[in-house]
């Protein structure tokens, strides 16, 4: 095992999310190990990319929307970091989304939520018809009206995964394909993990980032256990043929109250999603569920009945109880979350990574993201919040 | 009337404390559900069986566990009677009761009872010696035949599912009510409070409420407008309205006023 000795932290969990943490961790000076059996394969590689702040803003959400938004901001600078220190490209494309309703009923629930969108401050912009089809002259000639996102963007989830994994080899994090049976501790402190195949691993932080996965981690005491679920999400990846014609930018339908989306990527790939099944930690594919995607999906863009259907892929997403994010200290000594991400892991990546990373230096954090730590679902909270501490303290 | 304010009712002798039971399909965030949960009062929640897994932690179910609520599995996306039968038989292994709520669906487009499958698959539980609450549509006639052969409970729809156009059709519910030896419970396309108050003048015992809840801007709130009206709409039956009339009457008789 190639860790340096010893770790200033261990992340376990290697999606966007445990990759982010790892590589920025790396770039500040720390020494840092990011343990996944399958790094960058679970939801990140399902996921479509989407850089959704307006469009993913839902009614009781005021505060996840805010640190959306937030997040979607840093994410012009991470793309280009990454892409400097991985001399790799990753996609992030700004094109923009447009929403299309697809009968009446469809189009009232939409302005519903653009009302409370715009009340939030968000920049959603209604849109006829007609306005919708030159946007995106590929849409059904039935959509009845919609709105346009115009800060809604995307970046392909898989390049992500790429250039993390490269960047976290030049900047000396160590990636570990193993699993993490248990965190270690003593009189309450963490001192390392245990990995499947026997070996452990000395640390004195270590950082759950384990998505659906987190709560299932051996040697955390109850009262730090994440209440983080599964929520198995499906998108489909087709793929224009020659002479097909390709979308310009996101479409999001609305068809008869049931949503959907098409993210195209420069190279000619469309992602169509995605369910959203509460079925614990099962990873089938149904028939009923990619039948329903592609249904929804042609009856917003007809034209993708010539395109090639390439792969069909399931996720778990990380869910919590209130939608949001689990980022910060943990009552345990050492212990950090960044978890439960739920649909939004890409695009909370970099304001995640910033937050751990920053908290790792025993520094604290702004009051965007201060506001998500795993302590506000802990049911009897007593005495005083944990002072700050750090890899240092 | 000895009642409690919210009232009671009975089901296969059994006790239900609220007459306010909840459908679980459509809950944006658990956190906003366990908020509206505990604001309806509710001791019944429905789940589709085929669309959660009984055995994943902080779950739908878990929720339920904490909040002493009985789980009501129900057979949704069923189109036969087949498939409704065996999804009722993996739901008694799953959540060991023998209560179901029986739906087998004629189409998605309108997700209307199909009154032939779920007449056939009533009668199969029945047997099985199942309670079956069967989901059926406003048709008196369907509904004296689920009683016929053994529901415990008919649970007639005010109009589709989620289309929240409330009651179609009140006049066939209230023959429903009429007929009915077992207990009535409106489900489906209730929008708002003042639905849930109709169904319960109607003389419904009860009303099921999903997305009016799980999909209004404030699930909470909704929640226990909801309980209000269940329990308005309740006491206004018991209490016995004044009929309908052509013209006035008025509320001060002038017969016997002194003439100046």
């Amino acid at each position: 095992m190639s860790a340096r000795d010893p770790l200033d932290a261990v992340v376990v969990g290697g999606g966007v999310i445990g990759l982010s943490i790892g590589w920025r961790a790396a770039c500040s000076g720390l020494a840092v190990a990011v343990i996944d059996p399958t790094p960058g394969h679970g939801s990140t590689w399902a996921a479509a990319g989407m850089l959704g702040p307006v469009g993913e803003a839902h009614f009781g959400e005021d505060r996840l929307a805010r640190l959306n938004v937030a997040a979607a901001r840093q994410w012009p600078a991470f793309a280009r970091d990454l892409e400097e220190a991985s001399n790799r490209h990753v996609g992030y494309v700004a094109s923009g989304t447009v929403l299309a309703a697809m009968d009446a009923s469809d189009r009232r629930v939409i302005d519903d939520v653009l009302t409370f969108q715009t009340d939030l401050g968000l920049s959603p912009r209604r849109l006829s018809s007609r306005e919708c089809r030159e946007l995106e002259p590929l849409l059904s000639p039935g959509v009845v009206g919609g709105a346009e996102f115009p800060d809604d963007h995307q970046v392909d989830n898989r390049l992500i995964v790429d250039a993390l994994l490269a960047a976290s080899d030049r900047s000396g994090v160590t990636v570990i394909t193993d699993e993490v049976s248990a965190v270690n501790s003593k009189d309450g402190r963490v001192t390392g993990v245990t990995l499947r195949n026997g070996g452990t691993l000395d640390s004195g932080a270590v950082v759950v980032a384990a998505g659906c996965w987190s709560g299932g981690l051996g040697g955390l005491p109850h009262q730090v256990i994440p209440p983080v679920r599964p929520v198995k999400g499906l998108t489909l990846r087709v793929r224009a043929s020659k002479g097909t014609p390709v979308l310009t930018r996101i479409v999001r339908g609305l068809v008869h109250g049931k949503s959907c989306y098409l993210v195209p990527r420069e190279d000619g790939t469309v992602v169509i999603g995605a369910t959203m099944e509460e079925k614990g930690f099962d990873l089938t594919v149904q028939v009923g569920s990619v039948h329903g995607l592609l249904r929804d999906a042609r009856a917003v863009i007809p034209a993708i009945d010539e395109y090639e259907l390439i792969e069909t892929t399931t996720g778990l997403r990380p869910g919590s109880p209130d939608n949001a994010p689990l980022i910060g200290r943990t009552s345990m000594g050492g212990l950090f979350m960044a978890t439960g991400h739920y649909r939004n892991g890409i695009l909370l990546a970099p304001v995640t990574a910033d937050a751990v990373v920053s908290m790792l230096d025993g520094k604290g954090v702004s009051d965007v993201i201060g506001s998500f730590g795993p302590d506000r679902f802990d049911s009897q909270q007593v005495g005083p919040p944990s002072r700050p501490e750090g890899v240092g303290t | 009337m000895t009642e409690t304010l919210d009232g009671h009712f009975v089901i296969a002798g059994e006790t239900i404390p609220s007459r306010l039971i909840l459908g679980t399909g459509g809950m944006s965030s658990p956190e906003a559900f366990a908020e509206a949960l505990s604001a309806s009062g509710a001791s019944i929640a429905t789940v589709a069986v085929r669309r959660v897994d009984p055995t994943t932690r902080h779950s739908l179910i878990d929720l339920l566990g904490e909040h002493g609520i009985r789980v009501l599995p129900n057979t949704a996306g069923c189109f036969t009677a087949s498939e409704a039968v065996l999804t009722a038989k993996l739901a008694r292994e799953a959540f060991d009761t023998d209560w179901v709520k029986l739906e087998v669906i004629g189409d998605d487009r309108t997700l209307l009872p199909d009154p032939v499958e779920l007449l056939d698959a009533a009668e199969e539980l029945v047997d099985e010696g199942f309670v079956v609450l069967p989901y059926t549509n406003d048709d008196p006639i369907v509904a004296r035949r689920l009683e016929q052969l053994g529901c415990a409970a008919v649970m007639p729809l005010g109009s589709p599912i989620g289309s929240g156009l409330g009651i179609r059709n009140a006049h066939n519910i209230a023959l429903i009510v009429e007929q009915a030896g077992v207990p009535v419970i409106l489900d489906a396309g209730i929008g708002t409070a003042s639905d849930a108050c109709v169904a319960m003048e109607l003389g419904c015992d009860a009303v099921l409420v999903a997305s009016a809840i799980t999909r209004a801007h404030h699930p909470a709130e909704m929640a226990a407008a909801l309980r209000d009206a269940v329990n308005a709409g309740h006491r206004a039956r018991s209490a016995g309205r004044i009929p309908r009339r052509l013209y006035a009457e008025a509320s001060s008789p002038f017969d016997g006023m002194i003439e100046g």
